[in-house]
């Protein structure tokens, strides 16, 4: 069982799909309910030991779990394979303008701009308010409507790959209408990137 | 024996982890890799003991029922490096990957492949097949599309309009090809292991990989079986 686990949770992982713990039960332990907590916690050590890989429950209500890296980042052509790597320097990119911007930026293309103390001067002092994603990212030539050469579509890889794979995550802005969303880094991103790999 | 009570190091995760989702290396890559692995994680690094190194990794996959397993390409001939589910009963890494009907497609275009005198199979004989298919009936467009992901993924390879196995195929399903196409499976005479693409000799019926043939025969001046020992009316690759 614990092997079969093992088996289950590299291929879900190799798509990043966060795992559900009800998958685990159904296609994985099935009968041995019972030793669940035994045979996950196996796996688990199988995986750590051997693949340098964890098994992190990022959901604690709805029991849902990621395999993120344990080794220490390494740079290197080695590891990302074509695409990986720019779309993975992307994504490092993301991160670090929303650690930079108070940990969340605006879903969107326009920075609002703040309510003018001092009306006289019209540059606005940041970082007080969430700058906006996408306006950054067209200072690097990647535009939500445009197809790019190397990413393709900018806005799905960002708004739904990258959220899908918990790297990000988008939250409702609260009292915006319509409504408004806003980046924080995701669970996946949380436990794999230190802030400081980032900087 | 020390090996077998060796520990994984970092570069040895490290290593299975690339590995892994590389889906298939070929060996000057993973001779590099070995020896970036060990310098980031700061292991002692043989540049010799690749073997060595992947063996350590391999005893902590045997209860796991993996493996690395290193295949010969039949077009390069070079050695190429995989990881393998021995356990599969059938084409499970794939499963996960593509649907049912494309799975479907996949299994008929092996049978082809296996089949077939030389290891191929045309792309019109393939697309004649989308047609029959169990499942759903698939359209000749999107099957054109369903075979440019599975050479894209290395499942299959193409030339001149023509498919064969991918050498990430062969190496990561040879025990199911083997079991499951048990009478028709060709294993080269010379090294023993699962031919694809093959000449096969006319009066005893048993086949050699190109690159055997081309071993074999070096220097000889009249190609005879090493069988039965009838002329061998090929040219030799």
């Amino acid at each position: 069982q614990v092997s079969e686990l093992v088996q289950f949770l590299l291929v879900k992982d190799q798509k990043k799909i966060p795992i559900k713990r009800a998958d685990m039960l159904k296609n994985v332990i099935r009968e041995y309910r019972n030793a669940y907590a035994e045979i996950v916690r196996r796996a688990d050590r199988i995986l750590q030991e051997v693949f340098g890989l964890q098994l992190v429950e990022i959901d604690t209500k709805r029991h849902i779990y990621i395999l993120i890296n344990n080794l220490p980042h390494a740079e290197g052509q080695h590891l990302c394979r074509g695409k990986e790597k720019e779309v993975m320097g992307l994504l490092l990119v993301i991160l670090s303008f929303i650690f930079m911007k108070g940990n969340s930026v605006k879903d969107s293309e326009f920075s609002p701009k703040p309510p003018s103390l001092y009306p006289h001067f019209s540059f606005s002092l940041t970082p007080h308010f969430p700058g906006a994603l996408w306006e950054f990212l067209h200072l690097l030539r990647v535009y939500p409507g445009k197809q790019h050469s190397v990413f393709g579509d900018v806005r799905k890889l960002v708004t739904e790959e990258f959220v899908r794979q918990k790297y990000l995550e988008t939250t409702p802005i609260p009292l915006t209408d319509p409504p408004e969303f806003k980046f924080q880094w995701g669970p996946r991103a949380e436990k794999e990137t230190s802030k400081k790999d980032v900087l | 024996n020390n090996l077998m009570a060796a520990q994984m190091t970092n570069a040895h995760r490290r290593f299975l982890q690339v590995l892994m989702s590389n889906g298939i290396t070929e060996r000057s890559e993973a001779r590099k890799l070995h020896q970036h692995c060990c310098e980031t994680d700061k292991v002692y690094y043989a540049h010799d003991k690749l073997d060595d190194f992947i063996s350590i990794i391999n005893s902590h996959l045997q209860p796991l029922f993996m493996q690395i397993r290193k295949g010969i390409s039949e077009d390069d001939g070079r050695a190429h490096y995989a990881v393998v589910n021995l356990a599969e009963t059938e084409v499970t890494k794939m499963a996960s990957d593509y649907t049912e009907i494309e799975l479907e497609l996949f299994r008929k275009t092996m049978d082809l492949i296996i089949l077939s005198e030389n290891g191929f199979a045309s792309s019109t004989d393939i697309l004649n097949l989308a047609d029959q298919l169990k499942t759903k009936k698939m359209k000749k467009k999107e099957a054109e599309q369903v075979l440019k992901v599975f050479v894209e993924d290395k499942w299959l390879s193409e030339k001149n309009g023509e498919y064969t196995l991918h050498t990430r195929c062969i190496i990561e399903m040879e025990q199911y090809i083997l079991s499951n196409y048990q009478d028709v499976a060709r294993k080269c005479n010379i090294c023993h292991s699962l031919a694809i693409q093959s000449q096969v000799c006319e009066s005893c019926g048993i086949g050699m990989h190109l690159r055997c043939v081309r071993k074999y025969f070096r220097g000889q001046a009249e190609p005879r079986c090493p069988k039965c020992n009838e002329f061998w009316s090929y040219d030799t690759p």
